[in-house]
């Protein structure tokens, strides 16, 4: 009985987050933002509903590929959104007109591909293109 | 009963979240935009198999979602890599 309770509460409750992550990801105004919502939101509310389902079931082998799925979820997401960002960037995606800081702003290299970590951008782009070569 | 209610009333929030992030995959604008609003349908789409699964009742289903996961995430990795190497930039 508690556990039907409970599995019912987490279904929900990852619906919910699903839902919330959805609409931000219609309502935020550029790509970093919507980002923020999706991957976060996305991935706990995906994880809650597998937490649902352990719940239901309650043997091992179910449980097993639940937590096999949360990992495999919470080990890709972060990946996936650090490529697609990266990608936005140097795509040169408009960011928000109220962005206030860029530190990424003039320090990424369009030929090399690499970031300069520094203001003395030469340095760093002789350095890396020695690298790539 | 508790449970019928929350598996209705959660396919009635996926089937809307899945619309929200459809708009934003129609709408764009750029690629970028719309590879994040795959991943979410991905990732909604894992949450729809779970409800599915504690629905009917048949676990095998959840290979589907860990399928699913992985497959989204090599999806997301491959546009990035595309985007990086021949995309064009979208300022000039």
């Amino acid at each position: 009985m508690i556990i039907e309770w409970l599995t019912a509460f987490v279904l929900l409750a990852g619906s919910v987050f699903m839902l919330i992550a959805a609409l931000g990801v219609l309502r935020m105004p550029d790509l970093l933002t919507r980002m923020h919502a999706t991957t976060k939101a996305g991935v706990l509310g995906a994880g809650l509903t597998m937490v649902a389902v352990a719940l239901h079931f309650g043997t091992e082998p179910v449980i097993a590929k639940a937590v096999a799925v949360i990992a495999f979820l919470a080990l890709t997401a972060p990946v996936a959104a650090h490529a697609i960002g990266r990608a936005g960037h140097f795509v040169g995606v408009p960011l928000w007109e109220n962005t206030r800081v860029d530190e990424l702003q003039g320090r990424y290299n369009e030929e090399t591909h690499t970031l300069a970590s520094s203001d003395e951008g030469e340095a760093a782009e002789s350095d890396s293109s020695a690298r790539e070569n | 009963m508790v449970l019928q209610f929350a598996i209705i009333v959660s396919y009635a929030l996926l089937s809307l979240a899945l619309l929200l992030g459809f708009i934003r995959l129609v709408l764009g604008p750029s690629l970028p935009d719309r590879v994040v609003a795959l991943e979410l349908l991905a990732s909604l789409t894992v949450g729809f198999i779970a409800v599915s699964v504690v629905a009917s009742g048949r676990a095998p289903f959840l290979d589907v979602a860990m399928v699913l996961a992985l497959t989204a995430f090599l999806a997301a990795v491959g546009f990035a890599r595309y985007l990086e190497k021949g995309g064009h930039r979208v300022d000039h």
